[in-house]
């Protein structure tokens, strides 16, 4: 039976926290403020098959924002890629699930860790499926620390100049990088601005609203239209009061068992 | 080299539909042939080297087999980690082209000097590496990349490079261009060879007989097989590249003892001094007149190795 994306989103988060407290793994803010989004791309966004997962015409996810490979992994295995259990591998000893998302996972069509390589690659795979009339859409998720990265911009400019109209770059917007605010590190506003006058077209939404998430990620657009940037307004350690806005989050998992479960009654009690 | 490298990719790209080439905003009045024919897999991704690369890895995943071309450092330096993380560790077909191998710049400065870049791809996993002589292996090169399709590095030089060899060579070891009987081998890789030819000659007229042996193929080592060597009592090694991961470390690592190996490379430092290839060799140490020295041996040799002098 199908499940909600909110539900998707709210086990996706259960599933994190175990993931993170069991191998003590870090990122579990970006994992949190990612969660919407993965789960409305994967809940009725995206063309895939999960029993099939090199079908040819499949919708492309490339997260750029590697560090959140957990969230992915949860969300690929409640849409049956794998199976639940294998979760609990998740950066253990000998396990493929790396806490930086891996391609050996089913599910998975690029590894990333190192941020600036997602939107490039995806530019490729929008320009190939342009020049061979394929109608498929590739999807760069991005965190907003990671737009820093000098290789974005030259991606950024290369997707407007060449109208890949297939092509959305989806920006986890969560206000805070590795050691600080965004607006404090390097501000990125007015980001939107940014965006526009490298071509690309622009809408800003609640990125934990699935609704407004629905409406801005699930269009059909020409090929040779400007590339979609949605700037995904989102919350840092969304769904636990004392994980919200925090960078402590950006390291630290929940470590004790009170902790974990202090965490899961949250997220139990959300959506 | 550049030119017969395009040619050659025009003649492939016409068996082989996989090939795309996507250029740094290089290769005016080189790459036009193919983007005429080809106008469906030719780019021009501007002077952005890592989205260029990153967007090959992205055209290979669609069933592309990419070719990157740029300046030596431009295409490999720059966006090192796009090839290690996007192409080699998901084994990609991409073929990256440097155009102006060792020193072919010249005067344009240590910018362009292509010098390090052996050593920075040698160590990445799932990485062939091709380092081609004169328009000849070029050729050869272009073809064995069409019919192998996997991540790749292609070396090459600028203009005007002279043939050393007779027919295509072997990638599976090294390929000897010279044959006069000697007990003494120089083996090179680079269009450089053409200074151990010239010192070749030079040498037979005086009497000395050394053998000459091109390596097309520096990596995955396996492939490589230098049993041909094993018979010469003294081998020295020639590259336009610094000692560093080069081809002399590469042969000491697979060779293993040898009582006379020694190696002609370039000096660490980057020079700020105007000059040809060919003075600039000179000036390294590693032009024919050097390679005759370290034949014969003695001061003027062991003077000119890896300190700029001579």
């Amino acid at each position: 039976m199908q499940i909600s994306t909110e539900e998707l989103a709210k086990r996706a988060r259960c599933h994190v926290a175990r993931m993170v407290h069991r191998a003590n793994a870090s990122h579990i803010g970006g994992c949190f403020s990612l969660a919407d989004i993965l789960a409305v791309l994967y809940g009725g966004v995206l063309d895939f098959r999960p029993a099939e997962p090199a079908w040819s015409d499949r919708d492309w996810v490339i997260l750029s924002k590697g560090h959140t490979a957990a969230v992915l992994y949860a969300v690929l295995a409640e849409s049956h890629y794998f199976p639940v259990a294998e979760l609990e591998q998740y950066g253990l000893d000998g396990s493929p699930l790396l806490t930086h998302v891996s391609h050996g996972v089913p599910g998975v069509d690029f590894s990333t860790g190192s941020l600036g390589h997602g939107l490039p690659v995806a530019c490729g795979k929008a320009l190939a499926a342009r020049r061979s009339g394929r109608t498929w859409r590739t999807f760069a998720l991005l965190s907003d620390g990671e737009l820093d990265e000098g290789s974005n911009w030259e991606a950024i400019l290369f997707a407007g100049h060449h109208r890949l109209g297939r092509l959305t770059a989806v920006i986890d917007n969560n206000k805070i990088q590795s050691f600080g605010a965004v607006s404090e590190v390097l501000d990125l506003h007015p980001l939107a601005d940014k965006f526009r006058a490298f071509r690309w077209d622009v809408t800003e939404v609640d990125g934990h609203d699935h609704g407004e998430l629905r409406v801005a990620l699930g269009g059909r657009r020409p090929a040779d239209a400007p590339p979609l940037a949605v700037i995904a307004h989102t919350v840092k350690g969304k769904g636990v009061d004392f994980m919200e806005h925090q960078l402590k989050y950006h390291y630290s998992a929940p470590r004790s068992a009170e902790d974990l479960q202090e965490v899961l009654r949250q997220l139990a009690g959300a959506g | 080299m550049r030119t017969a490298f395009i040619e050659q990719l025009v003649v492939e790209a016409r068996r082989n539909p996989r090939i795309f080439l996507v250029v740094g905003d290089l290769g005016y009045s080189v790459v036009e042939p193919f983007a005429a024919e080809f106008p469906e897999r030719f780019l021009n991704a501007g002077v952005a080297e890592q989205n260029m690369t990153g967007l090959a890895a992205g055209l290979a995943s669609e069933g592309h087999h990419v070719f990157t071309y740029s300046i030596g450092n431009f295409a490999t330096m720059r966006c090192l980690e796009q090839i290690r993380n996007d192409i080699c560790y998901h084994r990609y077909p991409v073929t990256v082209v440097a155009v102006g191998a060792g020193m072919s710049y010249g005067n344009q400065g240590s910018s362009h000097h292509c010098v390090q870049d052996i050593g920075c791809l040698r160590g990445l996993p799932h990485m062939t590496i091709l380092s081609p002589a004169d328009a000849i292996a070029a050729k050869a090169c272009v073809r064995w990349l069409s019919d192998n399709p996997s991540p790749s590095y292609l070396r090459i030089g600028k203009t005007g490079e002279a043939i050393v060899h007779g027919a295509d060579p072997t990638l599976g070891g090294p390929c000897k261009i010279v044959d006069h009987d000697g007990n003494t081998a120089i083996v090179g890789t680079g269009p450089i060879l053409a200074e151990a030819v010239a010192a070749a000659e030079q040498l037979i007229q005086a009497g000395r007989a050394v053998d000459v042996w091109a390596m097309t193929r520096l990596s995955p080592a396996a492939a490589i097989d230098l049993g041909a060597l094993r018979r010469y009592s003294r081998i020295i090694t020639l590259e336009e590249h610094v000692a560093a991961g080069g081809l002399g470390e590469m042969i000491r690592s697979q060779f293993g003892a040898h009582d006379d190996l020694r190696s002609l490379c370039l000096p660490e430092s980057l020079e700020a001094v105007c000059g040809s290839q060919a003075v600039l060799r000179q000036r390294a140490g590693v032009d024919a007149g050097a390679i005759a020295r370290a034949v014969t041996g003695g001061r003027a040799f062991e003077a000119s190795v890896g300190d700029g002098g001579a």
